[in-house]
Formats: structure tokens, sequence, C-alpha cells
């Protein structure tokens, strides 16, 4: 790969930005700039465009680029059951909580192609709590959207999403939930009946439910710090009192003034609980 | 030459081991940051911190996301995400796909480190059976910066090294054993 003037990448970076912003509506200006600009320079390759200029200009004048473009700045990677301590604590801790509530709202954002969705779905299900929930599953992604509903992975993964559903406390055999054929898994399409996958982005809309629970992992990682204060921001607005929200397993609140709004319910796995009392600053 | 204000190191095969043998001689005060990418596996740091704990004479800690890069400290990249350095110096993380079948990636350790130091900053390749990291060395020789390069003829896996040497070149290629006071005398040097 060509190594570009840095400066030079810089100017080209910023125009990459403001056409995504000013001609499509995303927004990735708040985006932490390590990973943006190896996502950008990876598109560069895919693309063989030679520059991000070149990028831009196809950007501007080709209208459907954008989806091209979007996939390759979302680059969704997720496994079922991923860090299966974290599932855990959600069935023996979280569902519980859950319980109490008569109707149960789930905002899983960030849901990429959708492991979660459906390992959320498996947890509520074994737990007797599904008939209850409705999860909404949300992305920017429209092709990762569309993964999700299909709910169809590569077969290669299945072993280890197994044992990560068995080290989770899984009460049967991941098998049970798919059907393989070829190289493929498909997921159980029952366990989507009450999921409903939306478009949202996180840097742009707002707050359209109120949640008993809301999960968004490993996407915070991808927030500078604005950013972040704002999204966590929106999820607390979006929680009921005494909701719960979890993070990706080494996502830090530290630096947050939303963390005042949370106590950790388990801290190490980074799942926490809205408070129930107003902060001093009057906001709920 | 610049003042070195960091210092990145990546291996995998073989690397615990050359690692404990390179930090044990890193000479505290350290007035610089230790970041290392070692491939590990999903156990990871879990295993890697206290164990190279036991040896170097630096305290030794798994980088965290968000917080600055400190100095005088040995941060290792946590199992299972990419490390990186953003310029402002703190670190980052990222989930995006494993680079040559590695996350964390030396690559994008490396990569990010030489956009953040430039050429205030030196990349050491150790041990490895991977083609991980050559390129981040590019890069980091590219902003200026220096490469040092473990001999491949004592590296336990030699491919890692090798490919580093045959991407990159190296401003130094030396045996294990040499590293550590190397970088000991271009730390102190003024």
């Amino acid at each position: 790969m060509e190594l570009t003037d840095p400066a030079l990448e810089d100017i080209e970076l910023e125009l990459f930005v403001r056409a995504l912003r000013q001609r499509h509506g995303y927004d990735f200006g708040l985006y932490a700039p390590a990973s943006l600009r190896r996502r950008v320079r990876q598109l560069v390759q895919t693309h063989g465009t030679g520059t991000i200029s070149a990028l831009t200009g196809r950007l501007l004048h080709e209208p459907e680029f954008v989806f091209d473009v979007i996939e390759g700045l979302s680059v969704p990677v997720s496994d079922m059951f991923r860090d299966p301590p974290v599932f855990r604590a959600l069935r023996e801790q979280v569902l519980p909580l859950l319980a109490s509530w008569p109707r149960i709202n789930i905002w899983q954002a960030g849901c990429a192609s959708g492991q979660e969705v459906y390992s959320l779905a498996i947890l509520l299900e074994e737990e007797g709590l599904y008939e209850r929930c409705q999860i909404y599953a949300t992305d920017f992604n429209p092709a990762a959207l569309r993964r999700a509903r299909e709910g169809i992975y590569p077969a290669r993964a299945a072993q280890a999403w197994s044992r990560n559903y068995l080290a989770a406390g899984g009460c049967h055999s991941l098998a049970d939930y798919y059907s393989a054929r070829y190289e493929f898994i498909k997921l159980d399409q029952r366990l989507r009946r009450n999921v409903s996958f939306a478009n949202h982005n996180l840097v742009t809309d707002k707050v359209f439910c109120e949640a008993q629970l809301v999960l968004c992992r490993n996407v915070l990682i991808y927030f500078a710090n604005p950013l972040q204060d704002r999204v966590l921001a929106l999820f607390s607005d979006s929680l009921v009192r005494g909701g719960v929200l979890c993070l990706g397993l080494r996502e830090s609140l530290e630096f947050a003034p939303s963390a005042a709004d949370f106590t950790a319910v388990e801290a190490d796995l980074r799942i926490y609980r809205r408070n129930v009392f107003c902060s001093p600053d009057g906001k709920a | 030459m610049a003042r070195l204000e960091a210092i990145v190191i990546g291996c995998s095969a073989g690397g615990p081991g050359a690692l404990k043998t390179v930090l044990r001689a890193l000479a505290p005060p350290l007035p610089l940051p230790v970041v290392v990418c070692s491939h590990s596996g999903e156990s990871g740091t879990d295993l890697l911190v206290p164990l190279l704990a036991r040896h170097a004479r630096l305290p030794v800690r798994e980088a965290r996301e968000r917080w600055p890069v400190q100095a005088g400290i040995i941060h290792l990249a946590p199992p299972g995400y990419h490390l990186l350095i953003e310029r402002d110096r703190c670190f980052a993380y990222s989930v995006d796909a494993p680079v040559h079948y590695s996350r964390p990636s030396i690559d994008v350790l490396f990569e990010s480190a030489a956009e953040a130091y430039g050429e205030r900053l030196a990349g050491v390749m150790l041990t490895g059976a991977s083609p991980d990291g050559a390129q981040g060395l590019a890069r980091i020789r590219h902003a200026g910066g220096l490469a040092i390069v473990q001999d491949p003829a004592e590296a336990l896996a030699p491919a890692m090294p090798q490919a580093a040497l045959d991407q990159a070149g190296a401003d130094h290629c030396l045996p294990l054993a040499r590293i550590a006071p190397l970088l000991n005398e271009l730390v102190h040097r003024e």
C-alpha cells in the first residue's frame, strides 16, 4: 500500500467525512479517529480508488455508493453469546429484575448482523420471559440489518458459539435453535417473532422507546468522548428508572457524565442499572 | 536523532518468553511508555499480565480504553480487541475484523502509534509465526521512527521478524539479549 503524507491525508479525510455528512446525512465527525482512518484506508483498498479523495468523488456523484461506504465503515463483527459471563449474568441477575415488569421493552443498539439479538431471544425463551418482551434491534447499516433478519451465519462459527452458549448457562444445545445446511446455519425464525429490526443511527437519531433493558456492546469504543457522552445520555433517557444498561466488556464509563445516572449491577461485566432517584441537577 | 517518546513491541509464537527477556532488562525509571501487542489467544492478558509482572522491573498493566498512554508503564493489548493509540495519546479499542487471523493485531497498534508519535517512536518485532506487524513496522519507519527486529536466525519462530525485515527493513537487527540494552541506551540518551 502506498504511504501518503499524513497532512495531506488529514485534509482528504476531513473532506470525506464532510461529504458523507452533507451529501448523505451520516455524521462520522465524532468517531474515534484512529479506527475511522483505518477503515477509510481499507475502503480505498477495497474499491481500488488509490486515494481517499477519489472515494469522496464517488460518494458525491454516485448516489448508491454510500451503501458500500457505510458497509465498510461499520464492519460489524460479532459472535453469539460473545463473552459468556455477560450472558450468564443477564440470565441469572438481569432477567429476574426485568421479570417484575408486565411488559418488557429491550433495545439492542448497534445490533450489526444480529448474533446477539438471537442470543438474547434464546435467553429470554429459556427463562420464560420471551412472550412478554418486545426487542428493538437497531443499526445504521442497512446491509447488516438485512443479514440480521435472515439469521444466516457461517457454519464454521457454530462450534465456538455452542461452547459460548453452554458457558453462558444454556440448558439445551445451541443446535436446537438452528438448522444447518451446507456451509451455513440458519437461526430458527420463530426467535424473531417479537423482534423489530429497524434503522436507527445513534449519532443523529433520538429516543424512540421506553426500555427496561438497553444493550449496546462494543459500539461506544468507536466514538470519541463527546459522542460517547451523548449516546450514553440517550440510553439514560430511553431507560425506565431501574432499567438496565449492558455495555461491551471492556468499555469504560469512567469519563462520561452519564455515569452518575447509573449504579453498577456487575461492574466487571459492564452491567449497570439506571438510578431510581433523580440526580442532584434535577435531571431524571 | 529525535528523542524517543514511546516504544511499541509486537510478538506472537514464543512471545511470552522473549518478552520476559526484554522487559526484565528494561531499567526503571523509564521516561516513556512501552506498549505490547502479543498474540496470545482468548485467555490473553489474564495470564500474560501477571506472568510478565513477575519478571519486569516496571509495572505491567492491560491498556485501558480511553486512558492516557502513561510513561513508566508497560501496557498490554487486551485479548479479543485491537489496541490503537490516538493522536492525543490515549488508548482506543476496536473489534474490527482480525488482521492475519489476529485480534489484537500488531499492524493495527503499530500503524496508529506511528500516527501518534511519528519519528519519536521505536517499534520492536520479536519472535512469531505470522506476517502481522511487518506493514506496521514499515509505517513506523516511513514516519521516521526506529525499527528494531530480533534476528530471525535466533528467534524461536523466525517468520514474523523475517517478514518484518523483508517488508520494512530495520535500523537494528539484533539477538534478543541485546535488544533491551539498546532500548535502555536510546531511552536515556540526552
